[in-house]
């Protein structure tokens, strides 16, 4: 179903994964994601997993809300996997039938790429399950601001950011209900070739965007009668403040960064 | 028997499931009127995207002409053509260019000829009360609300449904636009002999209209029966955060103080009737008693 997709939706707690300052939070996931792409062996992977899963675990998530964000992904992943298996060269030839040949360097890049991604993506939906959408765009916005200099909105995007993520379950929960509605009149979303099934979208895309649009125009005019105003002017109602387990905890995940990175 | 549930549970999966409904049994004869009420959460709309198999239910059956809709042997495209759903705020599912084109939508699923998509569009037009020629090639997207909504209705109708199950059409209706909906159910019920399952907020509407009323409550049907019978319950009602009709109250509070009056009439015409009757008879009553 369209509501399973993970991305945007807060899980509230009160782990200490919870009570992290977000730009910290945000700030690790960035360096983790970074050495992720540096992990040339499989022990380096698991280890990764393996704390991915310890952070699950203090965060006191439930790991089948985590697996099913992964969902969406599935296609992406096997797609990777099957073309590295197929297509990447070197090493011994495993399988062969006719024009299709399984060497031994696609099936080690198929299942790093494979694992790189699951992984890539376990970490981020931490960072957004713990993190309300709120905090995270204070965040964003704090770690932006040095380059208001430059002449970056920061406020603007961090609004647009909390907007957006906001608003993306309301406009799932909306397909759905137009899907229905469009089903009930022997719409068929489910069968046909890729051409049919495309224009199969058309009743379901053109209301889901003209009910984006009267929202979004809802929303401009509910701002704006609450005097919303951008600009570096606005203050806010909570301040971030830096606490110092939130720098044990950054030093913590980069030496575990740098050591992860070593194998 | 036309539909026929069988101890329904519906669960919505989420991380913390939601009984939807726990419990439900249900028998609709065709011809019939059905009133569904109760409290925003109670059910309502999950029983009736059931019925027409948008949702399947966690337990139970549902029979439309003694089969099973969940099972191999029965066409879903099928039910969905013979049971027409008109979901709330339907008037955001447009998404044609024209008029005409939208409300062809349903019949062109239906894989029927092309004469044939024609004289339906021109009918469900005609029954929703709007002129075909003057709206058919005119954007859905520049009429006024409720000329919206007739149009939505009239991509269902145009389907011609058996059965056709409203989901709280009235709301956001000016005071004409819900009286000519209502005009049209009835019309539908008494002279096209639809089956008609309504769900409304507005006791009133339900009243005069409906044939059966049906109350749920935390997913269970927990009252039904004809109109008189329901408004009746006024404790039980109140229990579950239901007002009575209007009409039906004043009715009831004029008996409580010793009026004579009937108290199962729902148009606000017969009541006022009902009324100046009783009153009469009262002042007679007073006038031949020797003081
Ligand atoms: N798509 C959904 N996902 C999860 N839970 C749902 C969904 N739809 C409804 N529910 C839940 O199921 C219960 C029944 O909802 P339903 O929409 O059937 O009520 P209703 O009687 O139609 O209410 P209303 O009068 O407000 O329309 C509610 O508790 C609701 O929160
Ligand atoms: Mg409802």
């Amino acid at each position: 179903m369209l509501t399973d997709i993970t991305i945007g939706q807060h899980i509230p707690g009160s782990s200490i994964i919870h009570r992290m300052d977000p730009r910290v939070k945000i700030l690790i996931t960035l360096l983790m994601i970074t050495i992720l792409f540096f992990i040339d062996t499989f022990i380096g992977y698991f280890l990764f997993l393996l704390l991915v899963v310890i952070i699950l675990l203090t965060a006191k998530l439930p790991i089948k809300r985590v697996l099913r964000g992964l969902k969406p992904v599935f296609f992406l992943v096997i797609l990777t996997l099957f073309l590295h298996l197929f297509l990447t060269r070197g090493g011994e030839v495993i399988w062969q039938w006719r024009f299709l040949r399984i060497e031994e360097a696609g099936v080690f890049t198929g299942f790093f790429m494979v694992s790189r991604i699951l992984l890539l993506i376990m970490f981020t939906s931490i960072l957004t399950l713990t993190t309300s959408p709120l905090e995270l765009t204070d965040g964003i916005e704090y770690l932006l601001k040095p380059l208001a200099r430059f002449g970056l909105p920061a406020g603007e995007l961090a609004m647009m950011m909390t907007i957006a993520l906001r608003f993306i379950p309301t406009l799932l929960e909306e397909a759905d209900k137009i899907m229905k509605a469009q089903k009930a009149r022997g719409a068929d979303f489910e069968s046909g070739n890729i051409i049919q099934r495309a224009k199969a979208l058309v009743p379901l895309l053109v209301p889901l965007f003209i009910s984006a649009f009267r929202r979004a125009d809802e929303l401009a005019l509910a701002m704006e009668s609450r005097c919303y105003r951008g600009g570096t002017s606005r203050t806010r109602l909570h301040e971030l403040k830096l606490k110092s387990t939130d720098i044990y905890l950054f030093l913590l995940a980069a030496g575990l960064a740098v050591a992860i990175s070593f194998f | 028997m036309l539909i026929e549930l069988e101890n329904i549970r519906h669960i919505y999966q989420l991380d913390d499931p939601v009984v939807a409904l726990d419990g439900v049994d249900l028998g609709i004869e065709r011809g019939e009127f059905i009133g569904l009420i109760g409290h925003t959460g109670s059910g309502k709309s999950t029983l009736v995207q059931l019925l027409n198999g948008l949702l399947k239910p966690s337990e139970g059956r549902i029979l439309f002409e003694g089969k099973d809709i969940n099972s191999q042997e029965v066409e879903l495209k099928e039910i969905r053509r013979r049971v027409g759903l008109v979901f709330q705020y339907p008037e955001h599912q447009l998404f044609e260019e024209t008029v005409a084109k939208d409300i062809a939508f349903g019949p062109k699923n239906a894989d029927l000829a092309e004469e044939e998509i024609d004289k339906r569009v021109r009918e469900a037009l005609d029954l929703v009360g709007l002129d075909f020629e003057s709206f058919k090639d005119r954007s859905p997207f520049n009429l006024s609300g409720g000329q919206q909504r007739r149009i939505a209705i009239a991509g269902v109708l145009a389907l011609k449904p058996e059965v056709l199950i409203l989901d709280e059409p009235m709301a956001g209706l000016d005071p004409a636009g819900r009286r000519k909906l209502l005009e049209l159910l009835r019309h539908l019920h008494r002279d096209i002999e639809m089956t008609i399952i309504l769900i409304s907020h507005r006791m009133e509407e339900i009243a005069r209209l409906a044939s059966r009323v049906l109350v749920m409550d935390r997913g269970k049907i927990i009252l039904e029966g004809r109109p008189a019978e329901v408004f009746n319950e006024r404790e039980r009602l109140k229990d579950i955060d239901l007002d009575l009709p209007v009409v039906t109250d004043i009715l009831k509070k004029l008996k409580e103080k010793g009026l004579k009056v009937r108290t199962d009439v729902f148009a606000l015409e017969d009541a006022r009737d009902e009324i100046l009757t009783a009153l009469e008879k009262q002042s007679q009553f007073r006038e031949s008693r020797p003081c």
